[in-house]
């Protein structure tokens, strides 16, 4: 099973769990499952229109994924997808 | 919602703010979750911004990924990021807030002419406004 990686600021909504094991095959439906088994991530990992938050990047390995774009893209039992925040700020300009 | 900073973690924060003047720095903090935070260590992190940086930061996707792996080798918890405000107040700008994410606590140093001058934390409610935490300074005993 493909695994999904969990950043520190979202644990709190996954019972502190680091990863999350899914049996889905593709990108789409594995990010799906991972909300279905927590739904109290789902405010902070999408947006209104159900798409990725803007400050929010998944990684497979080196390369960004977007369920949008890349919602196909087939996982395999090594995979591991990183739900990594961009973080960023400053003051007003 | 409380945060104790160790004198030693206050102090390199500061120096880092300090250094990097008139630029926004950023870093991510350790230490140990609970009733109160005990925020024991800073690592540096490179501002990623492109361009001007004095009133904004960004830290690469890479390097969050190694702040995260870090916390895991060393059996300490991610508690934030910490990022200087020049020359501005230490309160989060609206651009911090919309782009925070919850649980973490968002340490601002406001620096004056170069100088650390002020410490505040903050923190994301349920409602993603930022509401601040106590800070508290104390040295620890680490060994």
């Amino acid at each position: 099973m493909a695994t999904i990686i969990i950043p520190t600021p979202l644990r709190k909504y996954t019972n502190q769990n680091r990863k999350f094991e899914t049996t889905e095959d593709n990108l789409s439906d594995a990010i799906q499952q991972f909300i279905d088994e927590y739904p109290e991530v789902k405010q902070n990992l999408l947006d209104e229109d159900g798409n990725v938050r803007s400050y929010i990047k998944l990684y497979i390995g080196d390369e960004e994924v977007n369920p949008a774009e890349n919602g196909s893209t087939q996982l395999t039992d090594d995979t591991e997808v990183s739900i990594v925040p961009a973080i960023a700020g400053g003051t007003e300009l | 919602m409380k945060v104790r900073i160790s004198f030693d973690a206050l102090q390199q924060m500061h120096k880092h703010a300090e250094t990097d003047y008139p630029n926004e720095c950023c870093g991510f903090f350790y230490g140990l979750e609970g009733d109160i935070r005990q925020v024991r260590i800073t690592r540096k992190v490179e501002n990623a911004k492109e361009g001007d940086q004095r009133r904004r930061f960004q830290i690469a996707p890479k390097d969050y990924q190694e702040a995260e792996k870090y916390a895991i080798d060393h059996d300490l918890d991610l508690l934030g990021v910490y990022h200087s405000h020049p020359d501005h107040p230490a309160e989060p700008s609206e651009h911090d807030r919309k782009v925070a994410m919850p649980w973490f606590s968002y340490i601002i140093i406001s620096v004056q002419d170069g100088e650390a001058v002020k410490t505040r934390s903050w923190q994301l409610n349920n409602e993603r406004q930022f509401e601040e935490e106590t800070v508290e300074t104390e040295e620890f005993t680490t060994k």
